[in-house]
């Protein structure tokens, strides 16, 4: 018998990562898919890259920043994909109700998902990063300092968006598992990946400004294109997600509540 | 002053109920289960056993009522205690790419276990484990997997195991061998264990009292020998069918 049960345990985080990490190790093809789109992308904007630059003015200076773009994108893509990977697994072997009714609790099952999400991420992007310096000669690691900025708001916001995908799919079952793979290209357009805020219509300006990513990729447009750091829209973005997976956060546990309300926990992966 | 409390009941059910919209799953159940039994809880498809199980889980939220596992309200307090209870049924699957060895240390670990290689070899040997301890869990057998399935609900010697169809599917001497690991651990442990079942002839070889619902109610509640006296019966099967017809216990004898 195990006589108590602390309210918080890394043991039980570590035991959903190994849990993953067996997983992972155990599938190639698991392994492959990690990091096979963001070569692809690699490959395909490094060409376009190349193109654009041995043409002049405007285009040239914006085909600079297209490579630092799909990277960062990749990184806010990915890791919201790895966060929502490791829950859809759980869905996938039917195994959740396992996991719900032993001790372990919420906020651990969320902090093991972000774990996996930075592994999945690490895995898929790291070594996508060196191959963009060897074939294009592009060092994102050059960015400096500034990567550290741009990868913390970026993953910070793929957990708050895989949160609330994984709240949608605990309450209506698997037929929400196709948002996980379709709801951050509504990011796509708005947050600016690929051209400055300004593009946009000024009505859609102030939405696309609420969503911390587009600060991140202005910021690496300063940066690459005018070499400027701006603090401020680091914190700018760093201020929206902390809003944004504390809503995230209220939005999981207040769907897995409707689940339990609505009996669809004992109906999982069906 | 020398006050003798009484422990609460292992498992205790006060006018539990689940609606779903119009729908009645659960219609205000009550009983309590002192600790060391074996319940059984019987009825057709659709008579609220497995959203009872549930409800006792902290899966699914009662729409009214409460439900407590020893002594804590599984709505408020469930994480007080579900490290001592456990579940298995053959409708929850583990990872299958996973090995049973990893699946039980993984469970093992979440559940607290101190030294979980040693309790994997022990249930290993227990439960006849050891020759697809390393063999990944989707590739085993009905009754392999039926096996890991208990290990995984014995990994942290719960004192209240709940069992939804535990022996389903499985040959008559697989099943025969659970049923009998069920006993010792029950004999050893004093557990407590609820167990929904269609099969009669293992409710009244495992339980020392059957709860039957019919359309969410309890419509009897007795230990096995009393019901079949009461129904003037042979078997449970034949008290299950007069049950699932409408003749209750009460009627019987009223009629004879």
């Amino acid at each position: 018998m195990i006589a108590t049960s602390p309210s918080f345990s890394f043991a039980r985080i570590f035991a959903m990562v190994m849990r993953h990490w067996y997983l992972l190790r155990s599938s190639w093809p698991r392994l492959l898919e990690l990091i096979y789109w963001p070569l692809v992308q690699m490959v395909m904007w490094g060409f376009l890259q190349s193109f654009m630059a041995k043409q002049t003015g405007a285009l040239a200076m914006a085909a600079g920043t297209f490579l630092a773009a799909v990277l960062l994108w990749d990184i806010l893509f990915r890791g919201q994909l790895g966060f929502s990977f490791s829950f859809l697994e759980e869905m996938w072997s039917r195994n959740l109700a396992n996991l719900m009714i032993s001790p372990l609790r919420p906020v651990e099952f969320v902090l093991s998902m972000i774990a996996m999400s930075v592994i999945r991420l690490i895995i898929g992007v790291v070594p996508v990063t060196f191959l963009a310096m060897y074939f294009f000669g592009f060092n994102l690691w050059g960015l400096g300092i500034a990567l550290g900025a741009f990868f913390a708001n970026l993953l910070l916001t793929s957990w708050a968006i895989g949160l609330i995908c994984a709240g949608l799919v605990l309450r209506n079952g698997m037929g929400a598992e196709g948002l996980t793979w379709s709801i951050m290209f509504l990011f796509l357009p708005l947050t600016c990946v690929y051209y400055p805020v300004a593009t946009l219509p000024v009505w859609l300006q102030p939405v696309s400004w609420m969503l911390p990513p587009t600060a991140v990729f202005e910021g690496m447009r300063s940066l690459v294109l005018e070499n400027t750091f701006r603090a401020d829209l680091m914190l700018w973005s760093f201020g929206l997600n902390v809003i944004w997976i504390a809503l995230a956060g209220w939005a999981f546990m207040r769907l897995m509540q409707s689940s339990k309300r609505a009996g669809s926990l004992l109906s999982v992966g069906e | 002053m020398n006050v003798n409390v009484p422990p609460p009941p292992a498992i205790e059910a006060d006018r539990l109920t689940k609606r779903y919209g119009e729908a009645v799953a659960v219609d205000g159940i009550s009983f309590a289960l002192p600790a060391g039994t074996v319940t059984g809880l019987l009825g057709g498809n659709g008579a609220g056993k497995t959203t009872t199980i549930g409800m006792i889980m902290s899966l699914v939220a009662p729409t009214s009522g409460r439900v407590s596992v020893l002594g804590h309200d599984m709505a408020r307090d469930a994480y007080r205690v579900l490290h001592r209870m456990n579940f298995e049924s053959p409708y929850v699957d583990l990872p299958h790419r996973l090995t049973v060895r990893q699946n039980l240390s993984v469970f093992g670990r979440l559940y607290g276990v101190r030294n979980v290689s040693e309790r994997i070899a022990l249930l290993a040997a227990d439960l006849d484990l050891k020759d697809f301890i390393d063999r990944a869990s989707g590739k085993l057998s009905a009754g392999q997997k039926t096996r890991v399935a208990l290990a995984k609900a014995l990994i942290n010697e719960p004192d209240v195991l709940i069992l939804d169809e535990p022996t389903a599917s499985l040959d008559p001497d697989t099943a025969d061998w659970i049923r009998g690991h069920l006993e010792r651990y029950r004999a050893k442990h004093n557990a407590t264990i609820l167990l929904a079942s269609h099969n009669m002839a293992e409710v009244e070889r495992l339980c020392d009292r059957v709860i039957m619902m019919k359309r969410g109610k309890i419509v009897d509640d007795d230990a096995p020998a009393k019901l079949l006296a009461r129904y003037g019966r042979r078997n449970l099967e034949e008290v299950f069918l007069d049950v699932a017809r409408g003749r209750s216990g009460a009627e019987k004898e009223a009629a004879e």
